[in-house]
């Protein structure tokens, strides 16, 4: 048999009363506390009526089940309570749920209708073994007072099944044999549809040990049409003992580099949050240096006692791990950050690294003495500018004067190209947007004489026009007018760069209107 | 005493000073190199771009006159290919527009790394950041009116982060009235008619600038017809009438 492989460890979480417990936490009652010592069930709506999503301990106690009739359930127990369920706010806060469990490991994943995976591979030695990590997240979820049951196994399949039908805290260890262990499960631990589960139960298979004694191509024959996992059993148990791989988890090995600190204490200053993520930016240039790489982009994930998470990010232009300079990227990014009650764990993640060859170490101090790179410079402006306020322009084919420019990011090669169109003189600076100005000329194509702009008159002493600059057919409305471009300077020598737009009697509009784009030095 | 007395010279003696500064070569002139030329201001008008244009000729200037002075590498026969800055707020760029590269001067136009700011603190921060990096040839701040964010202080520190560092700064002011700064000179230039086109007397010629060199540490006060023409031009203005106002001062007896 084809052993597991070894290397992977999932942790699956059940929260098996995951809609009651989020009405207690609504309502703020503790477990048997007030309305819940009653029997109460939340229902909800179907065509038949209403019907039962989940029972507390005193409904169940009463004969309340899950999946039953409102109507059935009151035979039983009159008294039952009612309240409406809400599956859509429960996914939303399994989702929310899956962010926070990311604690224990650097990927999870959703499993509705109530249950989470996480990925622990390699990271249960930062807890001191995969006990206590069992232990720290039975202990966090205790605080925010959920049920769970949680297993931790080779495959999802497995740690699935570990979980709701084996024993609370079940550890499948990679050198165990799965067949064996799991071989006293039921077969509902298969994840299969109701149906399968029936079929299954009328073949007198109840647990796994007994698919196993029945002969492999029987029950290949007997599913053969069966395409999907959850209607397979034996798709299904191959998943589990990880013979074939489960496209619906696809439990990514991540090589991010990863630091962090768990904190005795929780911090709520400022002061020490940077110290915190400075020794990580240290830590972190000591995980790079070892792999010879330098860190592109860094999550800095700070976890915070009232459960929230709190994710920063930055993009560095090129790879870089200095770990002043990582700590002091991040610096500007926490100044936002409400610590709330505290913050209890910080991660720094590298998810995009590049190669950086070790360069020697520099002889001089402090970077206030010896100044920044070029890269550098250009982090620092746009972590607290933004993207689009550090940019450089580039030429764009286009006769278009506000079109023949384009920008883009500082560092990014220019793209080549055969050939640049020469203008004869274009002004050293572009308004935004032309600004309309009111001129005297001889129509219909005469030189201006005189204009008045922002409130001035200017005398035109010289120009030198037009450079006639055509619309762009190919990429323009048809009603879009020529343009007369006139480079011109005033009394006091003041020189501008002024258009008309169209002529008269072109059909595209009425008088043409004149234009102020460009200023020359 | 003898403070009093200087605060109180007479007009001529203002101009017998210039003389003296004239004489001792202490005159600015174009192609100048060290630490007073690293910080510089230019007071300009937001309606025409001199400001901007004077700043490019100048750093043009300064980094012709390193290639050709004492210091320069020998060796060196590659070009400066390094990037320079240039920081706008969000009012400069409005009233007087973006850089245009076309119309940049022909070395300098694929090197530009473009910063837009909204408020006159970020434009700071953007200045300093860029004058730390020696990896800038130049760095260009364009900054409207009087904000209170650059005063003495902020002016001190981009002025000390200049020199430290090598990499010289000038910083464009807008429509602003001159108040306190600590820059090693300080222009204010508007536009000059230029001088006619060989081939098109009609039409603008080369740029020109009025500039006035209202305060420098080296050099006395004075007043040029500045002129970019593949070198930095100077003119003194009102040359001829110094050279009138001297023979009527040599006739008259002086007053007082």
């Amino acid at each position: 048999m084809l052993a597991p492989s070894p290397s992977r460890r999932i942790l699956a979480i059940w929260l098996c009363r995951l809609a009651l417990d989020r009405w207690r936490l609504g309502e703020g009652l503790a477990a048997g506390e007030g309305a819940d010592a009653q029997p109460l069930a939340l229902i909800a709506e179907t065509a038949h009526g209403p019907r039962i999503a989940a029972a507390n301990a005193a409904g169940r106690a009463a004969g309340a089940q899950g999946g039953m009739m409102l109507a059935d359930a009151r035979t039983l127990c009159p008294e039952l309570a009612v309240a409406a369920s809400d599956p859509a706010g429960d996914l939303a806060f399994l989702e929310h749920l899956a962010g926070w469990a990311l604690r224990w490991g650097p990927w999870s994943a959703l499993d509705p209708p109530d249950g989470l995976l996480v990925d622990v591979t390699g990271v249960a030695h930062l807890f001191g073994g995969e006990e206590a990590l069992l232990a720290d997240a039975r202990a966090a979820f205790a605080r925010r007072r959920f049920a769970v049951r949680m297993a931790i196994a080779p495959t999802a399949g497995a740690a699935w099944a570990l979980a709701h039908h084996g024993p609370d805290g079940a550890i499948l260890r990679s050198g165990d044999d799965p067949a064996q262990r799991l071989a006293g499960l039921p077969v509902a631990a298969l994840r299969l549809d109701e149906d399968v589960l029936t079929v299954l139960r009328r073949l007198g298979l109840k647990r796994l040990g007994d698919l196993d004694a029945v002969a492999r191509e029987a029950l290949v024959r007997r599913f053969r049409n069966r395409r999907s996992a959850s209607a397979n059993p034996l798709l299904r148990m191959d998943q589990l003992l990880g013979r074939v791989p489960e496209p619906l988890l696809p439990v990514l090995v991540t090589h991010a580099p990863l630091v962090q600190r768990r904190l005795m204490e929780p911090i709520r200053h400022r002061a020490l949050l940077e110290q915190v993520v400075a020794d990580l930016a240290g830590d972190m240039e000591r995980v790079l240096e070892g792999a010879g790489q330098g860190a592109r982009r860094l999550e800095l994930g700070l976890w915070k006692v009232d459960g929230e998470v709190v994710v920063r990010r930055v993009e560095m232009a090129a790879p870089s791990r200095e770990a002043a300079h990582l700590a002091g990227l991040f610096a500007r990014r926490l100044e936002d950050v409400d610590a709330g009650f505290g913050i209890e764990m910080v991660r720094l993640r590298s998810p995009w690294c590049e190669p950086l060859a070790l360069a020697q170490g520099d002889i001089e101090h402090a970077a206030q003495e010896r100044g920044t790179s070029l890269a550098a410079c250009v982090d620092r402006l746009t972590v607290r500018l933004g993207h689009d306020a550090v940019r450089r322009p580039i030429l764009f084919a286009s006769h278009i004067p506000e079109r023949a420019q384009r920008w883009q990011g500082p560092l990014e090669p220019e793209k080549t190209s055969q050939g640049t169109f020469d203008f004869h003189c274009r002004p050293l600076k572009m308004l935004d947007k032309p600004e309309q100005i009111s001129v005297i000329y001889e129509t219909p194509d005469g030189l201006p004489k005189r204009f008045r702009w922002r409130g001035e008159t200017h005398d035109v002493l010289r120009s030198e026009g037009p450079e006639r600059i055509a619309p762009e057919w190919w990429r323009e409305r048809g009603a879009v007018r020529l343009r007369d471009y006139y480079r011109i300077e005033d009394a006091m020598g003041r020189r501008y760069w002024i258009y008309r737009s169209g002529v008269v009697g072109d059909g595209r509009g009425g008088v043409p209107a004149w234009f102020l784009q460009g200023l020359f030095g | 005493m003898t403070l009093p007395m200087t605060l109180s010279l007479p007009m001529d003696s203002v101009s017998a000073a210039v003389r003296l500064a004239d004489a001792q070569g202490l005159q600015w002139q174009p192609g100048q190199v060290g630490e007073a030329t690293a910080h510089g201001e230019i007071f300009a008008s937001g309606d025409e771009g001199a400001g901007a244009a004077l700043a490019l000729a100048l750093a043009l200037d300064r980094q012709r006159a390193v290639r050709a002075g004492p210091s320069a590498d020998p060796l060196a026969d590659t070009p400066d290919e390094r990037m320079w800055l240039w920081v706008q707020d969000a009012r400069a760029i409005q009233r007087s527009g973006r850089p245009y590269r076309a119309g940049l001067p022909e070395g300098l136009r694929h090197r530009l790394i473009h910063v837009a700011v909204k408020t006159a603190q970020d434009a700071l921060f953007a200045l300093e950041e860029g004058l730390r990096c020696r990896d800038l040839a130049f760095v260009i701040g364009e900054i409207t009116g009087n904000p209170r964010a650059l005063d003495m202080t902020a002016s001190r520190r981009l002025g000390l982060a200049a020199e430290r560092h090598g990499v010289p700064l000038w910083l464009v002011r807008l429509d602003a009235r001159r108040d306190l700064s600590s820059a090693r000179m300080r222009w204010e230039v508007a536009s000059a008619p230029s001088p006619a086109p060989g081939w098109n007397a009609q039409a603008p010629g080369t740029q020109s600038w009025q500039a006035e060199l209202f305060r420098a540490r080296r050099h006395p006060p004075g007043q040029w017809i500045l002129r970019e023409d593949g070198r930095l031009v100077a003119e003194k203005v009102g040359a001829a009438a110094e050279l009138q106002r001297r023979r009527e001062g040599g006739a008259k007896p002086r007053p007082g």
